[in-house]
């Protein structure tokens, strides 16, 4: 996988496996005093019995989950939990991906490349080792565009400079947008003026992701909806990015502190 | 030995016989108050998360127990929803017989060291008490909590176990392991069925461990009855989403001969007011669930952080209230303020948990409604625009409706704000399961005995009631199981 810190874990879990479509997650608990942490899949394959997870190292979690050697347990994995991608034929669709966004856009494309509609990809990451599955991209793109916002591969520069010259030079259907909250703000706010139909993954903060809490509540056309059931996919012109990434940084402190204790933890 | 512990029966022959010479004096007056519960001090638990409730010594248990007049057509059973031989099991605590008090409750009750603690008996069992009338009824929550913890200490060599009457090998799937699901799978258990119980979380208790906190329910004690249902030969399946990872109608293909929902009324309601979805505002569901499940509270030992704020509303006036503004004052608020919109007296939450709440400094603002919500500079809720109100006529349930009192707005610092207005049926599971008739309410519809209109499909607690208490949840899923019981051993048709 890609180098630095983003981690692939091949998870052993046949009836999550068996039910998984693309779109949807699963919450992940390390240990008995860890946090619930929601992560969509990036595959499941119902023939080994495995779901495929793909995340990046943020925070005392996942430097937990990253710690799992080959044949230590999750002690909990719930899913398949959300709603499952709308795949359908609409005809021209652009899926545009961003650092490990591009893990759960994969499946997302190969469904809608599956479902007969002419893709064209476009995947972007900081420097060139931290481009993930562009040969998976490719082979499920009629076309694919890859960016570094260093130039170290592919175009110099963001993924939302490529989507711009696409919108202009070709007539889209559809587009879906997964990678931070910023990026996938952009691209529908892009989409907006050409009336190009923009779904987008979202990620807030979820405890149960069973519609329990509404920890992960978005407001999506003036209207609560809870990500975990409602969505996580949602049409980008709806919804309100700045309240989500408002949201998004509710425990930064509480992160930093728990990052901190954790790192104290393992340099004694 | 002590007085009250298993000791040899020669000794405790002597013993009962002394007792019931005592207990022949007819002449003995009525006691009209009850013994009095030990706490911890406010002061002293305020800071803490253990129990705040010490239960009776021995001595206090017996002393209570022998107040209890053995009514020869006692009216308490009635007021149990899970029909509890009450002045049976008060007398065998009387006489030291606690193997046997243990049993007369375990026949009608599994999970009596959670019933004991948090079922309201002040409208139940012990509302009927003939002492009611007279001064305080028996303290009868108490004396089964006696029990219940008496046994926890000494565990039974042949407490109630699986029948061998019926193996005929049915197999019932229980969906949730609230307190529904887990005596209608205790008691399909004893019955001699196969129950395999689906909850959706990592723990199971349903409301019992996410909700109620510690403080008034130890989880130490939610897991022993959960052991000990297990011990029946009671199967749970953890982390199992049913409507998500596997739908009602699988179940009903793939093994299972009958199936009972019990899945809660698991969806936070808001407010719908400006500003609700600041940092810093929660249901009271994530709240709590940060807190309980997740042990927040124990924040960096534990992941799950949770904000610690030192001015916090809590909005409504249940025990779900209560409870959240309780624990808002152990993690170290400055002050708690309940905020509800009508006046104390129309307050639904237990009269001993609105006490202990202001004993431990929580403050009640009544006639009071939040309109929305303020933020600072980062988006945290920083202020709450409050309305006064004033009673009005009375609604359809009785309760006189509040009005906003024109121009009464003032805005008031927070910087936490717990949304505790109630919850409405989780539309997940019905939702996905086709034919399954549920009310515009979403919740299930049920006849007496638990049945849906989906054939081998029952229900009970919260997702066909609403949002109701935990021995009501307990009775539907009892009166389930008989049911389910009735019709797996008639395997007759489906009516309802």
């Amino acid at each position: 996988m890609a180098s630095g810190n983003v981690i692939l874990n091949e998870i052993e879990a046949p009836l999550i496996a068996k039910k998984a479509k693309p779109g949807q997650f699963v919450i992940l608990k390390a240990g008995e005093r860890g946090e619930r942490i929601p992560l969509t899949m990036a595959e499941a394959d119902p023939e080994r019995g495995t779901i495929t997870v793909i995340y990046k190292v943020v925070g005392k979690s996942t430097e937990l989950f990253k710690n799992l050697r080959e044949g230590d347990s999750y002690q909990d994995a719930v899913g398949p939990l959300g709603q499952p991608t709308h795949l359908e034929r609409v005809g021209n669709v652009t899926c545009v991906g961003g650092g490990t966004g591009v893990a759960v856009l994969y499946p997302i494309t190969r469904g809608l490349k599956g479902a007969g509609n002419r893709v064209i990809s476009i995947i972007g990451a900081r420097t060139a080792d931290r481009i993930i599955l562009e040969e998976e991209m490719k082979s499920v793109s009629d076309e694919l565009f890859v960016c570094t916002d260093d130039g170290s591969r592919g175009h110099h520069g963001f993924v939302t400079e490529i989507l711009k010259k696409v919108l202009e030079e070709e007539t889209l259907n559809l587009a879906v947008a997964v990678g931070p909250v910023l990026m996938m703000k952009l691209v529908s706010e892009m989409t907006r003026p050409y009336d190009v139909k923009t779904i987008v993954s979202l990620n807030p903060i979820m405890i149960d992701g069973t519609g329990m809490c509404g920890g992960c509540r978005v407001l999506v056309d003036g209207e609560n909806k809870f990500a975990c059931v409602d969505g996580p996919e949602f049409d980008g012109h709806k919804v309100d990015f700045d309240q989500l990434i408002q949201r998004l940084g509710a425990y930064e402190s509480e992160e930093r502190e728990s990052s901190m204790a954790h790192r104290c933890r393992l340099d004694r | 030995m002590t007085a009250l512990g298993r000791r040899h029966p020669k000794s405790r022959e002597s013993i009962r016989i002394s007792k019931r010479d005592k207990m022949s004096d007819n002449k003995k007056k009525l006691n009209l108050n009850r013994v009095s519960m030990p706490k911890q001090s406010p002061e002293e638990r305020r800071h803490n998360f253990s129990e705040v409730a010490l239960g009776y010594a021995e001595d206090q248990a017996a002393e209570e127990a022998d107040r209890c007049i053995q009514c020869k057509n006692p009216r308490c059973m009635e007021g149990c929803p899970v029909g509890i031989d009450i002045p049976a099991f008060i007398r065998a605590v009387r006489d030291g017989e606690m193997e046997d008090a243990v049993r007369i409750i375990k026949a009608k009750n599994s999970l009596p060291g959670i019933c004991g603690r948090v079922c309201p008996q002040e409208v139940q069992c012990e509302s009927r008490c003939v002492l009611e009338k007279k001064g305080a009824p028996i303290a009868i929550g108490r004396l089964e909590r006696f029990v219940a913890d008496w046994e926890s200490k000494n565990a039974l060599p042949d407490r109630p176990r699986r029948s061998a009457e019926f193996q005929a090998g049915k197999r019932v799937a229980v969906v949730g392991a609230g307190p529904a699901g887990i005596t209608a799978a205790a008691d399909l258990a004893r019955m001699g069925h196969q129950v395999t119980v689906f909850e959706a979380l990592h723990d199971a208790g349903g409301v019992l461990i996410y909700g109620i906190p510690e403080f008034r329910l130890p989880k130490a004690i939610v897991r022993s009855e959960v052991e000990y249902v297990k011990s029946l030969g009671v199967t749970f399946e953890l982390d199992s989403v049913v409507g998500r990872l596997v739908q009602v109608d699988e179940l009903l293909k793939n093994g299972f001969d009958a199936v009972f929902l019990g899945i809660g009324a698991g969806a936070p309601r808001f407010l719908g007011v400006p500003g609700e979805n600041l940092n810093g505002v929660y249901s009271a569901n994530e709240y709590l669930t940060r807190v309980n499940l997740m042990k927040a509270y124990r924040f960096p030992e534990y992941d799950t952080p949770i904000r610690q704020g030192k001015r916090v509303a809590v909005v409504g006036g249940g025990n779900v209230a209560m409870d959240a503004a309780r624990c808002a004052v152990r993690l170290g608020a400055e002050e708690v303020h309940v905020v509800y919109r009508r006046s104390e007296a129309e307050m639904p939450a237990r009269l001993e948990e609105i006490e202990n709440a202001k004993e431990e400094g929580v403050i009640f603002d009544f006639l009071t409604n939040p309109t929305r919500f303020v933020a600072d500079d980062r988006g945290r809720v920083a202020g709450m625009e409050v309305v006064r109100m004033v009673l009005g006529e009375p609604d359809e349930s009785g309760r006189r409706r509040p009005v906003v009192e024109k121009g009464s707005e003032r805005i008031v610092d927070v910087d936490t704000v717990i949304i505790a207005v109630g919850t409405t049926p989780n539309p997940l599971l019905p939702g996905n399961t086709p034919g399954l008739e549920t009310t515009r309410w979403g919740t299930i519809v049920v006849n007496d005995s638990g049945r849906t209109s989906r054939e081998g499909v029952w229900a009970g607690g919260d997702i066909t009631t609403g949002g109701a208490t935990v021995i009501s949840a307990m009775g539907a899923g009892k009166r389930s199981a008989e049911d389910i019981d009735r019709w797996l051993r008639e395997d007759g048709p489906w009516s309802r």
